[in-house]
């Protein structure tokens, strides 16, 4: 879900106890700014920066977590990735998967064996040296059971664990049980953990309580641009840089450039944006269209971007959960109604997807009919129909499916099923959310040029979700995905009937129709097709399947707005998350006169 | 001025006012949930005498606005041609007084349209709105005002003049309803309600909610005055002659009450309308699309609305004469019938 609030994350405690056998070895002596011969470290390009200085951004709620192993709501994630590495990772820019702690990797023919070399001479945060037995930790307390981690999942390919096994010191090999289609992109954001600092907790049993903000600095440690420095709860974070990071800039200087980065926990957006107006913050991500306007108009030492689509889809959807005796009769003829194509579809018809783009994104979005935005050129079907606007189509295919239209086309008499009876539903959207409210009010207006009555009910986000995945009490709801990768396999819990977020008609045992059927199955060849093209076959099928169906009746796609202190360099925000911290250890602070040329 | 004509205009000016609003379906010019999508924050629209060239129109006229090109919310007047606003023209169909359906409104700007008022995010006519909104906020106010009046009446008369255990059980529970932080209470109630309430239900609803915690005060008021009315000389001399309790209370008692009633109403009044204007700013009030000057003002709320679109405050000023004028009333009430010195005895109760 794209909203931030989520919270069914485990209460970080600070747990300095359970490790007390670790003390930090950080060394006073001076720290290596060039690179020593014996490191291997990843050149990157762009602008040469000015080392110092440092930026404040604004959080819209506590991290709830450092630990990467557990965290799942979005801020904890986002101040991760700035202190953690992958192996492999996706460019933000690029979309493309690129060396990061391993230096290469190798597949075998079959598609089963990766084997990953590391680089030499990395080093934690705290000046640990890595080796291959932390790598093989970090799988062992991924794919542990007990651990619960959030992306656990990810690493069952074929019903089977990943195994790992060491080759040599530099060197590691995993097994798959089938092949993969995600490739090299399965190891992205699977941050590699400290085995000095975490094994005595794993021991215990105790490895979800770590990693609580209250950690003490030295007690914590990655391999990311930037290590904890200090937290003052409900106030700020701030982290510093990590001065062995294993990236250098073209010139052979060691990144970040940043000494600091303090994040300041600001619960609203316009706070945030106050915030950011007043000059107390550097960098402004996930702005609003209508606060992106706001800043625009008084832009004054900072700039705001348009980074074009990003991966958010919103989307209207009917409860088509199997609801059994148990639901009120009512509830069962609302049933009908949404069980019946026509009608889904005529719905969609009747949605004026360019006012949502207009009246909602204030036109800084696109209108969508599929779940892939043009954020993601590479898996959008081109070939997916996109019909206009048409009530009368909509009509039609109402009285098509034996729905009884009005006499008046101005709203007042109703449309009435087979039994004579009125259409009336509510929309549930998150009371959080201004701009999925809008869409709501948006279609309820646009229903109503059909006869259908439409209320809204702006919800708390949690009760909203329980409505959704617990009590299945709703009728049609307004809600947002954004897909963290442009990978198909990012969002596979959406698609297969079995997926937790498959928000329609969640946690199937047995697919309840057809095409849910062919969706799973479509799913699942495209996860083992290692060959590309026949992935992006596969996926434009599901594309299509969803388009025909409707089940979730796609509305639009915002653009990714942020904004920066033009004093800023390097900044260039991308459409996967994180917008504009991706690129975090080549952010600069300019001085005067780089400024003034700007 | 004397005070009775003074109090004349005051009446006449607040009748004026709720008539307006009454009939706000005549005045209004568009329906107030219809959109105009290409038009959202259209700001207020000029009526103009003297056109472009210099040339007088003894009928108002007003000039198109078209957005600028690539903008969102940037309009400029279209000086080409010069649109007379129209009088008592057909339009969207409404009811007066909710029972009779016309479709004449006052005036129109025809093919091209006219937002006086300016225009919210939707690009729904903000006079439109301001005064149907009206209607529903006013309409809470009293209705709210009449409902608590005669629970607080009641069960003031009722506490006062049966006195005992009866007085102290009624009173404490009226402290208690004092006491009670009636905005949580209105929060906890909305929790209990189902998912999706009507409008016309919600409407109910909130009025009901905001009269049922409101009795406290006026009851308070009332039996202070039944409990000194009941031991008065006329009171007891008429006792004396054998009246029945139901005949003291007609005759005697409650006539006592009126000054302390009327005034209440009008400090009432205003009062119920900013609870029903908070509770829907907060969104526990009347849903959208439905107006109410509360929902309207929620959407000032945000951040870039408060300031870029200075027209989206209106509602907060409509209320503005509404309330000046209910509480002249109320003060003119209070002086008028002489009853100061009474008010003066009983204090802060």
């Amino acid at each position: 879900m794209s909203e931030r609030t989520a919270g069914w994350v485990l209460k970080g405690t600070a747990l300095a106890a359970t490790l007390g056998c670790v003390l930090s070895i950080r060394s006073a002596a001076s720290f290596p700014t060039q690179a020593n011969p014996k490191e291997e470290l990843l050149r990157v390009s762009g602008d040469i920066g000015r080392p110092g200085g440092r930026i404040v951004i604004a959080l819209r709620s506590e991290p709830k977590t450092l630990n990467p192993l557990i965290a799942a709501d979005g801020t904890s994630r986002e101040v991760i990735s700035t202190m953690q590495a992958d192996l492999v990772h996706i460019n933000r820019a690029t979309q493309l998967t690129e060396p990061a702690l391993a230096k290469s990797w190798k597949v075998s023919a079959d598609g089963l064996q990766y084997t990953l070399t590391l680089r030499q001479g990395l080093k934690f945060s705290d000046g640990q040296p890595v080796d291959v037995e932390d790598v093989l930790f970090t799988f062992r307390v991924y794919l542990d059971e007990a651990v619960h981690a959030t992306q656990r999942d990810l690493l069952i390919v074929g019903g089977k664990p990943i195994e790992v096994r060491k080759v040599n010191a530099q060197t590691v090999a995993l097994t798959l049980a089938k092949p993969y289609g995600v490739g090299e992109r399965l190891f992205d954001g699977l941050a590699i953990l400290p085995r000095h600092l975490l094994e005595t907790a794993y021991k215990e049993g105790k490895l979800a309580q770590v990693g609580g903000l209250g950690t003490p600095a030295s007690q914590w440690a990655g391999l990311g641009a930037f290590r904890l420095k200090e937290y003052v709860a409900g106030q700020r974070l701030v982290l510093e840089r990590n001065p062995y990071y294993w990236k250098t800039d073209v010139q052979g200087n060691r990144l970040p450039y940043l000494d600091e980065i303090v994040f300041l926990f600001v619960p609203s957006a316009d706070a945030q944006v106050l915030r950011f107006q007043s000059g107390e913050t550097d960098i402004i991500s996930r702005l609003g269209a209508e606060n992106f306007s706001v800043l625009s108009r008084q832009s004054r030492d900072y700039g705001v971007a348009d980074a074009g689509p990003g991966l958010e889809y919103n989307f209207l959807f009917f409860n088509l959960n199997e609801l059994g005796e148990k639901a009120p009769a009512e509830m069962a003829r609302k049933q009908n109604w949404f069980h019946s194509e026509k009608f889904r579809q005529a719905v969609s018809l009747a949605i004026d997807r360019e006012a949502i783009v207009r009246l909602v994104y204030q036109g800084r979005g696109v209108p969508l009919w599929g779940p892939v935005t043009p954020g993601n050129p590479r898996w959008a079907d081109a070939g997916l129909a996109h019909p206009a606007r048409s009530l009368d189509k909509a009509r039609q295919l109402l009285a098509d499916a034996g729905f009884r239209l009005p006499n008046s086309e101005n709203g007042e008499s109703p449309l009435v099923d087979r039994d004579g009876k009125p259409i009336e539903f509510s929309i549930i959207t998150s009371a959080s959310n201004v701009d999925r409210a809008k869409m709501a009010a948006l279609i309820q207006d646009d229903l109503k040029r059909l006869g259908m009555r439409v209320q809204v009910v702006p919800l708390e986000l949690h009760s909203l979700i329980d409505r959704i995945m617990q009590t299945q009490e709703y009728d049609a709801c307004v809600l947002g995905i954004a897909s963290f990768d442009a990978d198909p396999n990012s969002d596979l819990n959406v698609w297969l009937s079995s997926g937790g977020m498959h928000v329609w008609h969640p946690s199937q045992k047995h697919p309840a129709t057809d095409w849910e059927a062919e969706i799973d199955l479509l799913m699942e060849q495209q996860l083992t097709a290692t060959n590309g093209a026949q992935r992006k076959r596969l996926y434009d099928r599901v594309q299509e399947i969803l388009a025909e169906r409707q089940p979730m009746i796609f509305l639009a796609s915002p653009d990714v707005l942020v904004g920066a202190k033009t004093g800023i360099g390097n900044f260039h925000p991308a459409v996967l998350e994180p917008y504009v911290l991706w690129n975090v250890e080549q952010l600069y602070q300019r001085n005067g006169a780089e400024n003034a040329r700007q | 001025m004397s005070a009775p004509s003074r109090l004349l205009v005051c009446i006449a000016v607040l009748g004026a006012l709720h008539l307006g609003v009454a009939c706000a379906g005549f005045f209004a010019p568009y329906d107030p949930a219809a959109q105009d999508r290409a038009r959202p924050y259209a700001p207020p629209m000029r009526p103009h005498f003297v056109d472009a060239q210099g040339g007088f129109h003894l009928l108002p006229f007003f000039y198109a606005q078209e957005l600028r090109a690539g903008s969102f919310d940037q309009y400029e007047e279209n000086r080409v041609r010069a649109i007379p606003v129209r009088f008592f023209v057909t339009g969207a169909s409404y009811h007066v007084l909710g029972v009779l359906p016309l479709r004449m409104h006052l005036f129109g700007g025809g093919d091209a349209p006219l937002y006086l008022l300016g225009s919210d995010g939707y690009g729904r006519d903000l006079l439109s709105r301001i005064l149907v909104g009206g209607q529903v906020s006013l309409l809470a106010g009293l209705i709210g005002a009449g409902l608590t009046l005669s629970i607080g009446l009641c069960i003031g008369t009722v506490a006062g003049f049966l006195g005992g255990w009866k007085d102290e059980v009624l009173m404490r529970i009226a402290e208690l309803f004092l006491a009670l932080p009636w905005i949580y209470l209105l929060f906890a109630m909305r929790a209990f309600l189902p998912l999706t309430v009507p409008p016309l239900k919600a409407f109910l609803l909130v009025v009901m909610v905001i009269a049922a915690v409101g009795w406290a005060r006026p009851a308070r008021m009332v039996r202070a005055i039944v409990l000194s009315a009941r031991e008065r000389d006329f009171v007891r001399a008429a006792r004396g002659f054998g009246a029945s309790d139901g005949y003291l209370l007609r005759r005697h008692i409650l006539p006592e009450t009126a000054s302390v009633v009327l005034t209440q109403a009008a400090i009432l009044v205003p009062q119920f309308v900013l609870a029903e204007m908070t509770l829907s700013f907060l969104g526990l009030g009347v849903p959208e699309p439905v107006p109410s000057w509360g929902n309207m003002l929620a959407s000032l709320q945000h951040y870039n609305v408060l300031v870029s679109y200075w027209w989206m405050y209106l509602p907060a000023v409509a209320m503005v004469p509404f309330f000046l004028g209910y509480l002249v009333l109320a003060s003119l009430l209070q002086g008028g019938y002489g009853t100061s010195k009474m008010d003066e005895a009983l204090g802060e109760i």
